[in-house]
């Protein structure tokens, strides 16, 4: 599946909530189900530090695809990231630079991304993007 | 008596109104206060009719806007009894006010191998300042700690103190603790060896009755927007003796008595630490809050903030896995918490679904959080339009967002 397609498919999870009970429950749920990061990579130099909570982001290059790990000690922070890994990782350079996590829109958490959330999501899609765009150059050299 | 709140929410337009479809709880005084509908039209009152710079030109306007601020200078002088009204200074809040003493006294008087004494429970407002003073001054920024209920280890205070002690910072009440902190006690303890003191009074103000004078403090600090009145305004107190020898903070207009491109003259105090157009319609509207407490029948710092105060740290100790963050037994209307397994951010997010404000985070107190060794709280604080009806919302709130975790 493309990362479109993805996240058609996380709205439409999301759709089926009537109440924003629901919509926090849900995330906390996956929040809650999703591997933790690998000790080792839960590291001050992965850290994404908001003054809310803290997101760890640790990334691999192989075969021409970056892979994700994060994670947050705020559950709902956590769910969303969750999200973000499930459309983000595994994906060429090309395919993260190409595309914006319009989901979050669409399911009514936008403020979540908002630059006055301190939260560190916004600041864990911008560093995606930036890995993104560095592997890019990289692989452009070769 | 028991005082009719809901004539007094009437003052206060803000508060009625509806977040997320629920009814606004507001929790996050001591972040900001609401301004009462007085201040609001005072203000505006001054922006339609009256605006003009001050203490520069011979029109109308301008007299009458130059009158307006000295006056509102001389409301605050009354509300803390300065001595005169010269001793106080407008600021753009606390955080100025501090700055300010900390660099110009720093100037004047901190030298290589100097100590600087705060406490462990200040705000960074209260920290920063000084430890880049110190920094600058080769000085050393010593800290005396505090107890896990919140009290301040004062019996460590005389030996803190010495013969290199050159100032002491504390605040009155702790942004986070609530802890109302002795500082009479302080005050004379550091007199004695000759050290004077600085009050941070950002959370002091708003909940206390202050008479700088009886205090006998040597910089007192707050900031209007906690006391309901404006953003960008606030008050630095000082004794002219320590004013008068501390060189200006800033320079540009206002400040200055004479240029030349060799050398500048300073005005006289206060001016001499007002450099530039001052917030003029910010300090009309710090005097105008101060007016309304004063008339108000009901004032902040009547039992009543402290009832808010004990029937919620009853209610929320009832919550099972609630920790609350200092217990000092003189406390203002402060409350921080932490539910186990719950993560602040989330409580605060989902708290905000149900119409109610509470602040979360580290609260600009890392040592505190350090001293918990907690990563972030959450904040509950009471203003005296808060009722126990919203506690009893807020504390039932809790048990059911506990339970989605």
């Amino acid at each position: 599946m493309t990362i479109d397609e993805i996240q058609q498919e996380i709205v439409e999870e999301f759709s089926g909530f009537e109440d924003w009970m629901d919509k926090y429950a849900y995330l906390i749920e996956i929040g809650n189900e999703m591997a933790p990061i690998d000790a080792k990579y839960k590291v001050e130099s992965n850290l994404i530090r908001g003054c809310q909570s803290r997101v760890w982001l640790h990334q691999e290059f192989t075969v021409g695809k970056i892979k994700f790990e994060a994670e947050s000690d705020a559950l709902i922070v956590k769910g969303l990231v969750a999200l973000l890994l499930r459309i983000y990782s595994d994906r060429t350079p090309k395919e993260i630079l190409e595309s914006e996590p319009r989901f979050i829109d669409e399911i009514g958490l936008r403020q979540h991304l908002s630059p006055t959330r301190s939260n560190g999501l916004l600041a864990m899609v911008k560093q995606m993007k930036l890995y993104a765009l560095a592997y890019e150059k990289i692989s452009a050299k070769k | 008596m028991i005082p009719d709140i809901s004539k007094i929410r009437k003052d206060f337009p803000i508060l009625d109104q509806k977040i997320h479809g629920k009814p606004l709880i507001y929790f996050d005084n001591a972040a900001t206060s609401q301004r009462p509908i007085q201040v609001i039209e005072r203000m505006d009152e001054f922006s339609l009719r009256t605006n003009a710079n001050i203490h520069r030109a011979t029109h109308y306007l301008a007299n009458k806007t130059t009158e307006a601020f000295e006056a509102s200078r001389e409301t605050v002088r009354r509300y803390i009894n300065a001595a005169e009204a010269a001793e106080v200074i407008f600021t753009h809040g606390t955080t100025e006010s501090i700055n300010l003493v900390a660099f110009s006294f720093g100037e004047a008087f901190i030298n290589v191998g100097d100590e600087v004494i705060v406490t462990e429970m200040e705000h960074h407002a209260n920290i920063v300042p000084w430890q880049m003073m110190c920094n600058r001054r080769g000085a050393i920024l010593k800290v005396l700690p505090f107890r896990d209920n919140g009290e301040l280890q004062i019996e460590l205070l005389d030996s803190l103190i010495t013969s290199k002690t050159k100032i002491l910072a504390a605040a009155h009440v702790s942004n986070t603790l609530g802890t109302i902190n002795p500082i009479r006690e302080i005050i004379l303890k550091a007199h004695l060896k000759n050290v004077p003191v600085l009050i941070d009074g950002a959370q002091g103000a708003p909940h206390l009755k202050i008479d700088v004078q009886e205090l006998g403090c040597d910089f007192y600090a707050f900031s209007g927007h906690k006391i309901y009145g404006p953003t960008g305004i606030g008050a630095l107190y000082g004794k002219r003796k320590w004013l008068d020898q501390m060189p200006p903070f800033m320079g540009g207009g206002e400040m200055i008595d004479r240029v030349t491109f060799e050398k500048t003259t300073y005005n006289q105090l206060p001016y001499k630490f007002e450099a530039g157009t001052p917030n003029y319609v910010g300090a009309i509207g710090f005097a105008a809050a101060i007016d309304y407490i004063q008339r108000n029948e009901h004032q902040p710092f009547s039992n009543y903030e402290h009832d808010l105060l004990t029937v919620a740290t009853e209610k929320l100790k009832q919550i099972e896995g609630l920790k609350i963050y200092g217990e000092a037994p003189s406390k203002a209307a402060v409350i921080c918490f932490n539910i186990e397994g719950v993560h602040p951010f989330d409580l605060g997010t989902l708290l905000d679904q149900l119409g109610i404000a509470v602040r979360t985070g580290r609260l600009c107190a890392d040592p505190v959080m350090d001293h918990y060794e907690v990563e972030n709280m959450v904040r509950a604080s009471f203003a005296f339009y808060n009722t126990f009806d919203e506690i009893n919302a807020f504390c039932k709130a809790l048990i059911r967002l506990k339970a989605m975790f």
